[in-house]
């Protein structure tokens, strides 16, 4: 091989980036993997439950049990729109709506957990349906308690953004992050749409 | 034991295994010739445009890519891959949907860890670990269609010789055919992990000839031979648990979960082919399976040498 | 000037202790540090799963010898196969990834340093839970120890009534945690990729080892997590009384094999595009030629990730699915190999009209083309379902899947360790050691695997402790372990060579191969920051346009 001659590459300063060179915000982007490997696991669960619908040797089948949660699951979609909104309005720096709007999201997640709770009470205590009664307990529980630990996770993310944002220290600068956030909590919201449709809709 | 023949998977006597090998040669034949072309060409590569010294610091030509020659080695593989598709297809198809006949032997196996249950609906017999089956003519077809069960984790039935493999899975019903076309004996093994002694699952079956076949499932409908010469021995093992386990038609012995030993003798090994059914191993096994087959689901019953002899011999009655 | 002084001086600089280095190494967020632990961690496990597999061969040397237990032999087997997977592998290709993606991009580092060191410490400890099973695995029952249900765990193997003891449990958890860190450093690849290149680095001008490790992490993204999913799943079973798999209460065994095996064939792909990717900048370097056909090789790449996606179920041809299903599975699977045998072509279209030189990287990419060129055809055969009933579960589907592992694989990572070890030490590797290291794994190689599809084809299963004598199976097994200890003893002369070389091999300068992507254009080993400014590039070798003013690449793509 000859010898490797003097390079000189030929640099644009660091501080000067070409304008046409733009790339995507990797904020956005990490978050679109995240969200689409967690599409994957879902998509898993989802194959179970339709593939055990109708298959359990015993107990109680969904359309003895389950009642349509109408009301909480709008709650959890307006929940996207308060969020969206919530974050239009943190880019135009307007923060005490941002806060008004980031905590109805809070409380409306919140209420949809609450309204799951109140469900697998009524399923486990009216019902004697648990997850290892037979395999629509089996896939029932896995599924729709999977996504609640995600809507979990969603609202301890948002109220630390809110505890953050009463401290004052979420503004302008802060909005592609917190716009990154609310993908997940798009996602979330997705998941359920899927969730909702497979359950309560398709398997009864 | 007979001496145990190669069990080549380019040895077949039945129709499927045969069906196999036809398909395989042409499969070697096509994958042989893309290998001689490919490789020829990456050795000549290789010789023909080695850097030599005079050229150092002179680059080759550098050239980028050619349309034509990638559209060339892109449709020609796909015309390779539609031939093999087009041949492969039949023979699934051939193997797999072919009609039982009435003439059929139905034969149910159940695997478990690690042995072999046979059931033949139709003869009313239960046997274990050696399967008798009769040969087929091919003028006068009597194959032999078997219905796969598990009775605990997953297991395959697989007789090279024979046909393909096929899987026992529990809370499955599988199925699959064979049609021997020559009486013998031929070796397999269960080829699915299925535990600590999976390697010992040993596969023997016999393909008798029509007379042998009905010579043998007239001696395996009758219940347990006389045992009054063995009383003794049988009393060991009715108290001793066994009946827990096994069955010998005709006593109190109804057990499911281990070997149907009514017949026992009448197979030449023991522990799913683990050892050959002499005396010494019986009493070898009884005293305490993992000797012979260490982490099978026998228990070693603890048994004193008197009990051990007594019930050696009643075994042994078990024609 | 005090550091005038210093840099004179060379006694009066403060060397590091070690607490120091320790500290600076476990806290490090630099994508090259991190890179380098994870292919060291990988080694060591590869050391420790090789042992494994020696102890199996020993084993199986003889009919009915009785070197180890069946419990131990059946321990052997699935600790060898998941720690290679998961944790010789992944490591080591993400390794790799690390460490070379941003040098060729022209980034500073990787988009999330913290993630990045995060995910290596979850997989690094993911290790040690797995090896701690053989302390801890009794569990409830005083049964067990280290997992011996396959690397596979099928169900209902691995249920609570089959698999006593916590055994099963320390293999869920490990994979499963192992696995997150693999989906968390696939997710730092792709924004890193996609959001992080240097000017004038369009997708099309980038390096096709950066296009590969993007299709691998996206394959990662979807192919690793259903088995994620269904390992949550598993202990669901085992700990929650769930039933997925419990087939008395009609659940469903082939659905874990299923899912395992949506995980399962997508994985492999996952593994062997990697290694694509360092023969697409090997192969060209020691040709003196660019890659032939970059927009195939990309297109081609993208074609095998999303058809394996489609093959899975060629793993389980012989549980009994219909005709119908089988026929379509063959299909997909024969389909395959079109963009795979592709990509075999334009290396060889990129060594055809050039000056190869030999030198130890290129020999071990040359053994590579053959050795993955016979692992694809014994694919083929397999992908005939028909002959895949006798072939599956038997030792020639083994010598497959080693053939593509180890002949494939091991070989590619080889080549890469010989051509990167320079920029990452400053060092060459000896090339004598190089060669003395790639005829003895070739003989040894050969040695084992060639046999071993013959005792397949003469019946032999895969996964047993002992075997019949008489089978025609004796000195098939004898002649392969032989190979098994030769294949050890090369090992040990890579490993000798990465140690002495480190110290006593030549310097290697910026550039000691003559090559043309973005990581030859630092100093070796690289400054902590990469690049002194960041580069703007032109074309897909920015250094040949470099050396070669006169005629630069930019001027024909």
């Amino acid at each position: 091989m000859t010898a490797a001659p003097a390079l000189s590459i030929p640099v644009t300063p660091a501080s000067d980036p070409s304008p046409a060179w733009r790339l995507p915000d990797r904020g956005k982007v990490g978050m679109m993997c995240f969200i689409i490997a967690e599409s994957a696991i879902f998509t898993i669960f989802v194959v179970a439950y339709l593939f055990y619908l109708g298959k359990s040797l015993t107990g109680p089948t969904p359309r003895d049990v389950l009642e349509t949660p109408i009301f909480y699951t709008v709650c959890l979609l307006s929940s996207s729109v308060t969020i969206h909104l919530a974050v239009k309005r943190l880019t135009r720096d307007g923060s005490l709506s941002f806060l008004l709007l980031w905590l109805l999201t809070i409380v409306l997640g919140g209420l949809f957990m609450y309204g799951t709770a109140q469900e697998w009470r009524r399923l486990i205590y009216e019902h004697g349906l648990t997850i290892s009664t037979n395999l629509f307990g089996t896939t029932y529980y896995s599924l729709v308690g999977l996504h609640a630990f995600h809507v979990t996770v969603g609202l301890v993310m948002l109220t630390v953004v809110l505890l953050l944002g009463l401290a004052g220290r979420i503004r302008v600068a802060q909005s592609a992050r917190v716009d990154v956030l609310s993908m997940y909590w798009h996602f979330v919201d997705v998941v359920w749409v899927v969730v909702f449709t497979v359950v309560y809709v398709i398997g009864r | 034991m007979t001496t145990p023949a190669l069990t080549s998977i380019f040895a077949p006597a039945s129709t499927p295994a045969k069906s196999i090998v036809d398909l395989s040669f042409f499969v070697l034949t096509i994958t042989g010739i893309i290998f001689v072309v490919v490789a020829a060409l990456l050795v000549y590569a290789v010789v023909k445009f080695r850097g030599r010294a005079a050229d150092a610091g002179k680059e080759p030509p550098q050239v980028y890519g050619s349309t034509q020659i990638e559209v060339a080695w892109t449709v020609v593989p796909i015309l390779v891959v539609v031939i093999l598709v087009a041949a492969t297809a039949r023979v699934i198809h051939a193997i797999q949907d072919a009609p039982q006949p009435p003439s059929a032997l139905e034969v149910t196996v159940i695997g478990h860890q690690f042995w072999w249950e046979y059931r033949y609906p139709q003869l009313g017999i239960v046997t274990a670990n050696e399967l008798h089956i009769p040969v087929s003519d091919p003028t006068r077809p009597r194959p032999t269609f078997l219905t796969l069960l598990s009775a605990d984790t997953d297991h395959s039935f697989w007789i090279p010789q024979l046909s393909g493999k096929t899987d026992l899975i529990p809370n499955r019903i599988n199925r699959m055919w064979i049609d021997p076309q020559r009486t013998g004996l031929f070796l397999g093994q269960c080829a699915q992990y299925c535990g600590t002694q999976h390697a010992k699952m040993l596969l023997r079956v016999s393909v008798d000839s029509a007379e042998d076949f009905d010579a043998w499932s007239t001696s395996q409908q009758q219940a347990a031979a006389d045992s009054s010469t063995v009383v003794d021995g049988r009393r060991a093992f009715e108290t001793a648990a066994c009946i827990n386990c096994h069955t010998i038609r005709g006593t109190v012995a109804n057990g499911r979960f281990g070997p149907d030993l009514t017949h026992l003798m009448s197979r030449a090994t023991i522990a799913s082919g683990a050892a050959e059914n002499t005396a010494e191993n019986l009493r070898s096994w009884l005293q305490d399976p993992d000797a012979i087959k260490p982490g099978s689901l026998m228990p070693a019953m603890k048994l004193s040498d008197a009990e051990l002899d007594a019930l050696v011999r009643y075994m042994q009655s078990l024609r | 000037m005090a550091s005038d002084a210093m840099a004179i001086h060379g006694a009066q600089i403060d060397r590091p202790t070690w607490g120091e280095t320790l500290h600076v190494w476990v806290t490090t967020v630099d994508h090259k540090r991190i890179g380098l632990l994870y292919i060291l961690y990988a080694l060591l496990f590869l050391v420790i799963a090789g042992i494994e597999a020696l102890v199996m061969r020993i084993q199986l040397l003889s009919a009915h010898n009785d070197f180890v237990s069946p419990q131990v032999f059946n321990q052997m087997f699935t600790m060898h196969g998941t720690t290679m997977i998961f944790f010789v592998a992944m490591p080591i290709l993400f390794g790799f990834g690390n460490y070379l993606v941003p040098l060729m991009i022209g980034a500073r580092d990787m988009a999330f340093p913290r993630l990045n060191a995060f995910s290596f410490w979850l997989s690094a400890v993911s290790g040690f839970v797995l090896y701690f099973s053989f302390l801890g695995g009794s569990g409830l029952y005083g049964a067990g120890s280290a997992p011996d249900v396959g690397w596979w765990a099928y169900a209902p193997l691995t249920a609570r009534a089959f698999s006593p003891g916590s055994s099963s449990d320390y293999w869920t958890i490990a994979v499963l945690v192992s696995g997150l860190g693999s989906v968390a450093t696939a997710v730092n690849l792709i924004a890193t990729i996609l959001c992080m290149r240097c000017p004038g680095m369009t997708l099309g001008r980038m390096p096709l080892l950066t296009w590969l490790y993007l299709t691998m992490s996206l394959m990662v993204l979807i192919g690793l997590t259903p088995l994620s999913a269904a390992q949550l799943m598993l202990l669901a079973d085992r700990y929650l009384g769930a039933h997925f798999f419990d087939t008395q209460a009609g659940g469903s065994a082939t659905l874990w094999m299923h899912f395992f095996w949506i995980f399962g064939h997508p994985e492999v792909y996952i593994l062997i595009i990697p290694c694509f990717a360092f023969m697409s900048e090997i192969i060209p370097v020691f040709s003196r030629k660019p890659i032939f056909g970059y927009p195939v090789m990309v297109g081609a790449t993208v074609c095998i990730a999303f058809v394996s996606m489609s093959v899975w179920a060629h793993h389980m041809f012989t549980i009994g699915m219909n005709s119908y299903a089988n026929t379509f599975f063959m299909i997909t699977t024969m389909a395959v190999g079109v963009p795979t045998g592709i990509k075999i072509f334009n290396w060889l279209g990129t060594m055809w009209g050039g000056r190869i030189q030999f030198k130890t990287p290129m020999l071990f990419a040359i053994a590579f083309l053959f050795q993955f060129l016979i692992a694809g055809l014994t694919g083929i055969m397999m992908a005939a379902a028909p002959f895949d009933w006798q072939l599956s579960l038997s030792y020639f589907v083994v010598a497959h899947f080693h053939y593509v592992i180890v002949g494939g694989i091991l070989f590619a990572l080889f080549a890469a360790f010989y051509y990167w070890y320079p920029k990452v030490t400053g060092r060459m590797l000896s090339e004598r050691l190089g060669q003395l290291h790639f005829w003895l794994f070739v003989l040894g190689f050969h040695i084992t695997f060639d046999p071993m599809h013959f005792a397949g084809l003469l019946g032999m299963p895969r996964r047993i402790y002992t075997y019949e004598p008489g089978r025609g199976w004796d000195a098939i097994n004898l002649i392969v372990s032989i190979g098994a200890l030769i294949q050890a003893v090369a090992i040990l002369v890579f490993v000798v060579n990465l140690i002495l070389s480190y110290w006593k091999g030549a310097r290697a300068g910026k550039d000691p191969w003559d090559a043309w992507t973005l990581e030859w254009s630092v100093s070796s080993p690289p400054p902590a920051y990469n690049f002194a400014s960041i580069p703007t590039v032109a074309s897909r070798r920015p250094l040949w346009d470099e050396k070669h003013p006169d005629d630069p690449d930019s001027r024909y793509e």
